[in-house]
């Protein structure tokens, strides 16, 4: 089986830098701005955008990790999985804008769990999504606001996002599928 | 019945055909047979005599009854057991057992004979009737408290004394009952791991201690129940020195099993006396391959399943033992080369009867003898199971594990109770 | 993880894993709303056959905060007293479509007899049986440990090295049995200590130190001083002469306290019997952990359910 690399390192850094840019203008006068990523990768790609926003922006880059596996409604189905830290920033998320960053979306199973579990931390005044790569097949009325790139896949294809610094590359790529 | 069995080799080795007509061993030389058994490769063995069986009649007959406990006892090779005396009513007056007795007459397949009990209700208080119960029908010579422990030293000196009057043995459980208040399984590392409350091999071998200085002191016989421990076979063997006239069992599952199968907490390995350690089973084989210990005794003791389907403390205590006791002493014997079967048909039949003071057995296969026997193929091995039970009552330790050896035959007072393998039917044992 | 038996037969990649989940767990109950929907639509049955609220209410509180539905069985009054068997329990509450068992029994070995037992197709987490282990309030003790010693960078962290002491009933006590073989396999080294007519025989074949003076025992600095409960049904079985001689041999006053390392953590399962087997100031002391043992007891009791009712099929 091989895998189809579709991103690389300089894709992945401009795709972030397009996404840090808009939502600073979707997002006029940033001073209540949260980024909270999904671990595992979501977590590395919140991080980064926010030392973007912080650079065109200092005082933006605001930036926690908010896991879901409690929230999952296919515990059951799937092996047990080991809960993440979530780490609320400073100053909570009431009355903030709160952007869930993950690295893949795909069912939106895993955004509409952080929806659930970012209501028990507290009242955003608005939620936003950006996801590094949007593949298409959702099961709920779920849409990003903020998308790195757009793969059409089909169900049988897997997405790999690697990083640097869990997987030692920056890359995304398609594996399986039928051949 | 007149039976004719061709080629059976005997205990001592030797092959021989062997007649029966009207009860005894006949002449084999032109006798005429209405069954004629090829035993060829088959080891004939005396009729086994259980000096330790639960048979639960009176009072717990969803456990056992005399019909079940003797059919189990059949196919095991048995044609003697003696029935303890813990049933309900106790077995300490003439009238119930002379009832035991005679019901095991009348199903035919065994003798049963009874035990009384040695104190009123097995209540440790006052001496039954013993007088009563030794010149009953039943003639009984061996009376134990089976189950509860005779641990009143003064009691237990009159009892033997008593007991001595009419030829009778006193048979001990020995357990001193204050150092196993709550015992659960043997005491050591493994019961301290899962929380199981110890029993000490010295409440055993303190008591066995005490009431071999009294026997000795009494001038009576004293017989030691299903001794567990290394400790014990030590007292034993320096009272039998000493001349003093004590006989000693042990189980076959005290001879196979250990402690190690307490880990799981499976209800069915838990026994009185409990499983002990290996060293205590190698110290028991070998004493019972040197005389220390006399005999092998069951104490097939059959319980419902859901007095076994428990939390561990809450489960009764034993197991049963007649349909495997045979194949359990070859393997733990036998096949490792500890006894031939001179030395089974000793520990398993004419002791056994000796102490119990059962006739019959002294002269086995002589003719004139009464025609106890049994057959059975020592070769055969097969996975233990749920369809060997004969009994009530199905809690075994053994279910699963493979064992050696099958009963093909067990003829008691010249009527076949097995045949071929297969228990026979009661019309057909008790029209004879 | 199927079940939660006991403590000695967890690994320690296992075990360390419950007790980072219970770390998540216990930063639930901080947040604005400390409940979790995960364990929406299962059951979790309390069966306690011998009574004991404070385990009970803990496993409540827990199986709550998880949102799972509890339905609580307690001994006193119900048809457990009147000599119902486990068995029949069991397949009573099987029958109501449990998803796990908490189950406190009195007979060593239940919680294992109900797993194998083939009644009944829930998990099974031991809350304590008779005197075998009670292995929550072992992996609350450690938590509660590597807490004390490593704060908020606990997560990952064993008990390397922490030299643990554990006084008095240990032959009686279930939970000095799930604490040993955890802190053993975390890399603690565990004293015991007690007069020899409570240790259990073969203990001086367990993996640990064991000494029968206590002042001795407290010279060698430990990290850890675990006091267990002396029951009031031992004083008159002549374990030890009576209680006065026992506070004096074997009791944590205040006079051993005050030569204690003023980092020493003090802990017990409880309930306490002050002037018994730990004085008033030892107790209410700072550096007593009592309070965060039962804060503690709740995060990994969720965590425990957790990861006995998150994990499929698979």
């Amino acid at each position: 089986m091989t895998a189809r690399p579709v991103l690389q390192q300089a894709d992945i850094t401009r795709a972030l830098t397009r996404i840090a840019h808009e939502i600073l203008e979707s997002n006029h006068g940033s001073s209540d701005l949260v980024l909270l990523g999904i671990p595992t990768r979501g977590v590395l790609l919140a991080e980064r955008i926010a030392g973007i926003l912080e650079r065109l922006e200092p005082g933006t880059g605001r930036v926690g990790a908010l896991d879901v596996t409690m929230y999952r409604d296919d515990l059951r189905s799937q092996p047990t999985r080991s809960p993440q830290p979530t780490r609320i920033p400073e100053g909570g998320i009431d009355g903030k804008t709160v952007v869930l960053v993950d690295d893949v979306l795909y069912s939106g199973r895993t955004i509409r769990a952080a929806l659930d579990a970012l209501s028990a931390h507290g009242r955003p005044r608005a939620v936003r999504l950006a996801v590094l790569v949007d593949r298409g097949h959702r099961e709920l009325p779920i849409r990003a606001d903020f998308v790195g790139k757009n793969l059409p896949t089909s169900v049988a294809e897997r997405i790999n996002v690697r990083l640097l610094e869990t997987d030692g590359e920056d890359a995304v790529e398609i594996a399986g599928g039928a051949e | 019945m007149n039976i004719l069995i061709k080629a059976a080799t005997l205990p001592d080795g030797t092959r021989a055909d062997l007649a029966i007509r009207d009860g005894v061993f006949v002449d084999a030389g032109g006798a005429k047979a209405s069954t004629v058994i090829d035993a060829d490769g088959l080891q004939a063995l005396p009729g086994l005599v259980d000096l330790h069986t639960h048979l639960r009649e009176p009072g717990f007959e969803q456990s056992e009854t005399v019909l079940t406990g003797s059919r189990a006892a059949a196919a095991g090779g048995f044609t003697a057991v003696h029935a303890m005396a813990n049933t309900s009513p106790v077995a300490d007056t003439a009238g119930v057992v002379e009832q035991v007795a005679s019901l095991g007459d009348q199903h035919g397949y065994v003798t049963v004979r009874p035990i009384g009990a040695v104190t009123i209700g097995v209540a440790g208080e006052r001496l039954a009737e013993i007088g009563a119960m030794a010149r009953s029908r039943a003639a009984v010579r061996v009376f134990s408290d089976d189950g509860k422990c005779v641990h009143d030293a003064l009691l237990m000196r009159r009892a033997l004394e008593y007991v001595a009057t009419f030829d009778g043995v006193v048979a001990q459980h020995a357990q001193e009952p204050r150092l196993t208040e709550g015992a659960q399984m043997n005491e050591g590392a493994l019961a301290s791991e899962l929380g199981l409350a110890g029993w000490p091999a010295v409440a055993e071998e303190a008591i066995i201690a005490r009431d071999v200085l009294l026997a000795e002191a009494a001038g009576a016989r004293l017989h030691v129940c299903h001794v567990s421990t290394a400790g014990s076979v030590e007292v034993v063997r320096w009272a039998k020195a000493r001349g003093i006239p004590v006989t000693a069992e042990v189980t076959p599952h005290h001879l196979l099993l250990t402690e190690d199968l307490a880990s799981g907490y499976d209800a069915r390995y838990k026994v009185n006396p409990p499983l002990r350690r290996s060293e205590d089973v190698d110290a028991l084989r070998h004493a019972l391959a040197d005389g220390t210990i006399d005999i092998v005794a069951t104490d097939h003791a059959p319980h419902p399943v859901e007095t076994k389907e428990a939390a561990w403390a809450e489960a009764s205590f034993g197991m049963v033992g007649l349909e495997s006791a045979l194949s359990v002493v070859q393997a733990a014997m036998v096949d490792t080369g500890l006894l031939d079967w001179v030395g089974v048909a000793r520990v398993l039949s004419s002791a056994p009867a000796a102490i119990g003071r059962v006739d019959g057995y002294a002269a086995a296969f002589q003719i004139g003898a009464p025609a106890h026997l049994t057959l059975v193929d020592p070769t055969a091995r097969s996975t233990f199971g749920v369809d060997h039970l004969k009994g009530r009552s199905i809690n075994s330790p053994y279910l699963g594990i493979e064992l050696p050896g099958r009963v093909v035959t067990t003829i008691h007072g010249g009527v076949a109770t097995v045949l071929d393998g297969e228990l026979r039917e009661p019309e057909e044992v008790a029209r004879g | 993880m199927k079940h939660l038996l006991s403590t000695r037969d967890l690994d320690r990649d296992t075990a360390i894993g419950i007790l980072d989940v219970a770390e998540d767990m216990a930063d639930v109950a901080r947040r604005a709303v400390p409940k979790l929907p995960t364990l929406q639509g299962r059951t979790v049955a309390n069966l306690f056959f011998e009574d004991s609220t404070r385990t009970r209410l803990s496993f409540e509180a827990a199986a709550k905060r998880l949102s799972a539905d509890v339905i609580t069985l307690s001994a006193k009054g119900s048809s457990v007293q009147k000599g119902e068997s486990l068995k029949d329990t069991a397949q009573t509450v099987a029958a109501m479509g449990v998803d796990a068992v908490v189950i406190r029994h009195d007979a060593s070995g239940a919680a294992r007899t109900l797993a194998d037992g083939g009644w009944i197709d829930a998990a099974i987490v031991n809350a304590g049986d008779g005197t075998h282990e009670h292995p929550t309030q072992g992996l609350l003790d450690a938590y509660t440990m590597r807490k004390a010693r490593h704060g908020d960078a606990s997560r990952g962290k064993d008990l390397d090295g922490l030299q643990v002491t554990i006084v008095g009933d240990i032959l009686h006590s279930r939970v000095a049995r799930s604490n040993l073989w955890l802190l053993t396999t975390l890399g603690a080294e565990v004293t015991l200590v007690a007069p020899a007519t409570l240790l259990p025989t073969g203990a001086a074949t367990w993996p640990a130190t064991v000494r029968h003076d206590l002042d001795e025992a407290l010279a060698q600095n430990p990290d850890v001083v675990m006091m267990l409960r002396i029951q009031s049904e031992r004083m008159n079985a002549a374990f030890f002469p009576n209680e006065r001689e026992y506070a004096r041999e074997w009791g944590l006053d205040d006079a051993r306290f005050g030569r204690l390392r003023p980092d020493t953590m003090v802990m017990h399962p409880g309930p306490m019997m002050r002037g018994l087997e730990i004085s008033a100031g030892a107790a209410d002391s700072a550096r007593s952990l009592v309070l965060d043992q039962v804060t503690n007891g709740v995060s990994i009791r969720m965590a425990v359910l957790y990861l006995v009712l998150a994990g499929g099929a698979a």
